[in-house]
């Protein structure tokens, strides 16, 4: 196959692929988008073996590393369960990232086959974008890793913060461009090897001191990264598919980074900073016992019963306690008796861009039902019951009013609008932020006090 | 004067943002976790640059250095791709609309 011919064919999977990006723009055709992407990956690889057309044993080894990647990426894929998305999208990003570096490799060791001279006489142009293309994919990797430990909860998902930290990663970034430019005038490969491992060490020391509770924002920013790498890699090998795809992924998950950074109302940069959480111990001090309104699930359900109309807020609690299920059966009770049920979704609710949708999707609540902040907020006024379940920074209301707050700015679900707010909990304890939330000590709030499950269960027996 | 290739390279990469940008504003944030899942899968197209890496060279050393990270990065792509793609279905067949029949 002539170079051109497949350069027309890989623009096409590239433009495939901008389909199924577009095909999420809503549930009924995002199916038909995720069939396009996977077309346009079939035709990339195909038309990269018919233009080798050099059938040598080779490619009976190429076959099997994909075949045996392919079952276990399947096996993956049906086995995972959807609480543990995050993980898995960060353990995913970590693969793209060191696959980037090892193309980045190869393309180093042997720059004949990708036509981009000899080695020890690299073009110019082709070293910097590899070794770029190297560099991001390194901390991709290192980064994706300890996001990936922190969501499994193998790490602490407390910010590791030590001293002149920002300096040390200021001086490994510029450390990487200085090799990157004495490799280009040497060609030495020493200095291709140690921007590669500065880079894992970048990566490393970039996340561990961001919070457990940031990872949406890490989450999106390593896609992000991901995409830059591939684009990188892209430009070595003159791959328009390549470089499109990374283009998009780069786009995408800097995008996803600034939504979940404006739901949270930081800066992107006080995110990366890290450290958040730890050291705002003053709103701790006033911390007098308030007294609360303690109600149990008998309560809740003769609530929920008499009411038209109830919004459930869903938090990452619910997801932790597995609640989902009995959520939606309970729902399904209150819209038997002609309750309007609906679901309101704070951006940064659950560990990733929107997680919580994809577990009430699969516990089976209709997508129809379930509405973004700027949708719902204005009927929290006309509604009688709020339950929330699982959530707590998302709905309080200091945030509104405070501004000597942590969380001030940040947009909040405007729950004490309702005529009654149902919150379920274990304890009084303040929510990530550290923050006491005034809705508990509201006189229209009941507070259950109970692990999510167990308190769905009890008002399901209540209602029936 | 004849313009480098490069910079028609680079065009495409600046579009490609550009288009990138209005796409995913468009995607409805309840979609974000499978917009995620499905970018992962499509970067992992890297998977054509590996092929090229690891079908390269002489015949008699098939497991050369070189070579033999193009077969390592294969096997990661592959993951990907096929874990990417598979999850992202498996998500989206979940997202169903409210039954009429009430």
């Amino acid at each position: 196959m002539s170079a051109n011919l497949s350069a027309i064919f890989y623009l096409i999977s590239g433009v495939l692929f901008i389909l199924a990006l577009r095909g999420l723009s809503s549930p009924e055709t995002s199916r038909r988008g995720n069939l396009f992407g996977i077309l346009g990956m079939i035709i990339a690889i195909t038309v990269t073996f018919l233009s080798i057309g050099n059938f040598s044993t080779g490619i009976i080894y190429v076959l099997i590393f994909l075949l045996v990647g392919g079952l276990i990426g399947t096996f993956i894929a049906y086995k995972i369960p959807m609480t543990a998305m995050p993980e898995l999208v960060a353990g995913f990003h970590s693969l793209v990232g060191l696959a980037a570096v090892f193309v980045a490799i190869s393309a180093f060791l042997n720059p004949e086959a990708f036509n981009l001279g000899f080695p020890g006489n690299i073009k110019i142009g082709s070293l910097i974008e590899m070794s770029i293309g190297a560099a991001v994919g390194a901390i991709t990797f290192s980064g994706s890793i300890i996001a990936f430990l922190k969501l499994r909860g193998i790490m602490s998902g407390s910010p590791i913060t030590f001293k002149g930290q920002h300096y040390i990663n200021l001086l490994l970034g510029l450390s990487i461009i200085v090799l990157i430019f004495y490799l280009c005038k040497t060609q030495s490969d020493s200095f291709f090897w140690g921007t590669i491992a500065i880079s894992f060490l970048l990566g490393l020391l970039l996340i561990i001191p961001i919070g457990g509770a940031d990872m949406p924002v890490v989450i999106s920013m390593l896609n992000s990264y991901s995409g830059w790498a591939a684009a990188g890699i892209g430009f070595t090998l003159e791959n328009t598919a390549l470089i499109i795809t990374g283009a998009l992924v780069g786009s995408s998950g800097a995008i996803l980074s600034y939504i979940m950074c404006k739901g949270m109302n930081r800066s992107f940069f006080n995110v990366i900073l890290g450290g958040w959480g730890i050291s705002e111990n003053s709103s701790s001090k006033n911390t007098e016992q308030r007294p609360v309104k303690n109600g149990n699930a008998e309560d809740a359900a003769f609530l929920m019963k008499n009411a038209s109309s109830v919004i459930i807020v869903p938090g990452y609690g619910m997801a932790v306690a597995q609640a989902q299920h009995a959520l939606r059966e309970m729902v399904d009770i209150l819209k038997k008796n002609g309750i309007k049920v609906s679901y309101a979704i704070h951006p940064v609710a659950g560990r990733m861009p929107g997680h919580m949708n994809v577990l009430l999707a699969e516990a089976n609540v209709p997508y129809d039902e379930v509405f973004e902040l700027e949708e719902i907020n204005n009927d929290f006024a006309n509604c009688d019951v709020a339950f929330v379940i699982g959530a707590n920074d998302v709905t309080n209301p200091i945030a509104k009013t405070d501004p000597q707050s942590p969380i001030y700015g940040m947009p909040v679900l405007d729950v004490e609008k309702c005529k009654s707010v149902l919150f379920v909990k274990r304890s009084l304890s303040p929510g990530y932020a550290g923050v006491d939330n005034e809705l508990f000590y509201r006189d229209n709030t009941l507070m259950l006090f109970a692990d999510a499950k167990k308190m769905t269960d009890d008002i399901i027996k209540n209602l029936n | 004067m004849e313009i480098d290739p490069f910079i028609f390279r680079l065009s495409i990469f600046v579009l490609s943002i550009l288009i990138g940008y209005y796409v995913v504003w468009s995607v409805t944030p309840s979609l974000h976790t499978p917009l995620m899942s499905v970018t992962n899968a499509i970067s992992s197209v890297i998977i054509v640059g590996a092929i090229i890496a690891s079908l390269s060279g002489n015949e008699k050393n098939i497991f050369e250095l070189s070579n033999t990270f193009g077969f390592l990065a294969i096997f990661l792509a592959a993951i990907n791709i096929f874990g990417g793609f598979l999850v992202t279905q498996r998500m989206l067949q979940m997202y169903k609309k409210r039954k009429k029949d009430k």
